[in-house]
């Protein structure tokens, strides 16, 4: 069982995904609009943000899901791979801003700086960006592992600290002085590689990456939870006492895979970013990293795909419900995470495949209602 | 990864000297000395308090004591070594609750035991060998699950997954190997079970055993090592401790063996 090279769920998410991918790409660009095939371009954007959250929640169910780290800083490793990018796209822009400063973003001159920051150099090649994608929440993620799982520090703590982390970063990156924009963020952003954002077949690419990407990355999340050290991570989850006294260094396998997911994690904002057309210091705020939880948790933690589906069955409810009365979508956010929590601990794909599961919450179900009619 | 294997020319594998440990005043072990034999099955007794949980946790680094030392064979100072050095210089240790990994596999429990490179690196990358699949398969028939080697650990019943729990620490090939109250809880069969198992153990590996069943250590041991106050009472054979004065007094005469 363990051994087998592609499992089956693998199987199907690559080829649900590689599907969707195909037809939507298809659907925008041959079939006319009006026709009632047609994919509209503002949908095939949204798609595309969304799976951005369908890939950022695969990174928080794999330390969430298959290692107990309840992360609730998974936005601020998303908002930093999406500032990164974001960067690159304000040189991109060039001296088509509105003060026309052929090196300096708006924001920069606003602000009378005279000269790029530090950190801001390099940021005009689209390799040291992708770099930076990766290597800045990964670096981050790493030095924070290290230090919260060699004090031991785990469950709520741990999720304190992250919240803390997020909140943090929030917080600086709202000053003006830090060089990311302040309020305002990085927007305005023109071209990606040369190729106008605002173009259709651009978005259409930005699609079909953000797609290949998720696809690649499930693969080689899947990988990781069946081999050997996908197990190591389990055992962690339920025991890490045991774990250690079988021999394993709990502290290593815990931080690869935090660093790993938040490489994850960045590589989403990323690819969002250019699709969505801004980022701001928002993007770091607790609220944000409680919702990816969310996802999972509704989706079904501990499956990989399940986190997926959550993300994308909540972001689609969220957009339709913001619609109807946008003050409602918190409450009903917290309602389904209790509902969930209470009635389907294994999320939506734990009510699919386990007809167990669907007995005992048809019984818990039933039950309060006769309890109910019974009072 | 070759750690240096205990010296053991002296058919000892367990050196603990003048031993202490306190916690917040009280001495949990006195000047303890303890010495076990290579290949020896061991039984550790005594009155709750008496420190038997101390002493293995200072054996396999979870407690450092304030003073003695602790050698496996002459040469491995394990109070240099941290828990899991310990584990992959080869002591194994099994808790009084079974700790099993209940999300694997009986398979896969073993299979994360084996004794094999277990860096993260080499774990991410590890893909089982033939020779690995038939030491699994063994310690399968020993510990007598072969049949359930696809179920979920968190479905076996609580002897076997004592028994699994065993499983794991052979799979792990240590010298030593011990073995915290493997009897309680279990129905009569069952304990009658893992008595065998542990004789068998006896002789390729070192085993101590701490257990509160009297009966169960009259049928394993040969030496028991009884102790009292965080130091050792007395050893001998399982008739000569039980009519040791000293012993009847502080511990047979409390308990009313």
């Amino acid at each position: 069982m363990m051994m087998n090279w592609f499992s089956t769920s693998l199987r199907r998410v690559c080829l649900t995904l590689i599907l969707t991918g195909v037809y939507v790409v298809i659907a925008n660009v041959v079939f006319p609009e009006g026709s009632i095939f047609h994919v509209s371009s503002y949908t095939v954007n949204l798609l595309g943000k969304y799976l951005c959250y369908a890939l950022l929640a695969l990174s928080l169910d794999l330390v969430w899901g298959y290692c107990g780290i309840m992360s609730l800083g998974h936005g601020a490793f998303f908002a930093l791979g999406g500032y990164a990018m974001g960067m690159y796209l304000m040189r991109q822009i060039g001296d088509r801003g509105v003060y026309g400063n052929p090196i300096l973003p708006d924001f920069m001159v606003f602000l009378d700086w005279s000269s790029l920051p530090w950190f801001w150099s390099g940021t005009d090649s689209f390799i040291w960006t992708l770099f930076l994608v990766m290597a800045v929440p990964g670096v981050l993620a790493f030095i924070f592992g290290v230090m919260a799982f060699r004090s031991k520090v785990s469950g709520v703590y741990l999720s304190i600290m992250t919240q803390a982390m997020t909140y943090a970063l929030m917080l600086a990156f709202f000053r003006n002085e830090m060089g990311f924009g302040g309020n305002n963020g990085l927007t305005d952003f023109k071209d990606i590689l040369g190729f106008s954002l605002q173009s259709n077949n651009t978005r259409l690419v930005l699609f079909m990456l953000t797609v290949i990407t998720l696809l690649v990355a499930y693969y080689v999340c899947d990988k990781i939870v069946t081999c050997k050290a996908g197990k190591v991570v389990l055992g962690i989850r339920d025991s890490e006492r045991r774990v250690s006294f079988v021999g394993y260094n709990t502290v290593s396998f815990k931080v690869f895979l935090f660093t790993f997911s938040a490489i994850l994690a960045g590589i989403a904002g990323a690819l969002y970013v250019p699709q969505v057309g801004i980022i701001n210091p928002g993007e770091f705020s607790p609220i944000n990293s409680i919702e990816i939880v969310i996802w999972v948790a509704i989706g079904g933690r501990g499956t990989l795909y399940g986190a997926i589906v959550g993300a994308l069955v909540v972001s689609f409810a969220k957009s339709k419900l913001t619609g109807l009365m946008p003050e409602a979508w918190l409450f009903a956010l917290g309602g389904l995470f209790v509902l969930v929590t209470l009635f389907m601990p294994k999320g939506i794909v734990g009510l699919i495949n386990n007809p167990e599961a669907r007995q005992a919450l048809i019984n818990k179900l039933s039950l309060r209602l006769a309890r109910k009619k019974g009072a | 990864m070759n750690y240096p294997k205990p010296d053991t020319t002296h058919g000892v594998i367990l050196y603990m000297e003048d031993v202490s440990v306190s916690f917040d005043g009280f001495k949990a072990l006195n000047n303890l000395n303890l010495y076990i034999n290579d290949g020896e099955l061991r039984c550790l007794i005594g009155a709750n308090g008496a420190g038997k949980t101390t002493l293995m946790d200072v054996i396999t680094g979870m407690t450092r004591p304030d003073a003695g030392t602790v050698n496996f064979g002459q040469n491995i100072d394990l109070l240099k070594l941290n828990q899991e050095q310990i584990a992959r210089y080869g002591i194994g240790r099994k808790f009084q609750k079974p700790t099993v990994f209940e999300a694997l596999t009986v398979y896969e429990n073993l299979y994360l035991s084996l004794h094999m490179d277990k860096r993260l690196w080499a774990t991410l990358l590890h893909k089982l060998s033939g020779e690995q699949r038939d030491d699994i398969d063994q310690v399968l028939e020993t510990i007598g699950l072969v049949s359930m080697r696809n179920r979920y650990a968190g479905e076996l019943s609580h002897g076997q997954k004592q028994w699994l729990e065993i499983g794991m620490l052979l799979a792990a090939k240590p010298r030593l190997l011990l073995v915290d109250e493997p009897a309680a809880g279990l129905t009569v069969q069952e304990v009658e079970r893992t008595a065998e198992l542990l004789t068998s153990l006896a002789g390729e590996h070192s085993v101590v055993v701490v257990e509160h069943d009297m009966s169960f250590v009259r049928s394993i041991a040969k030496t028991v090592t009884v102790l009292h106050q965080g130091s050792v009472l007395a050893e001998g054979s399982m008739d000569y401790v039980q009519s040791h004065p000293e012993v009847k007094r502080v511990y047979l005469g409390e308990e009313g063996v």
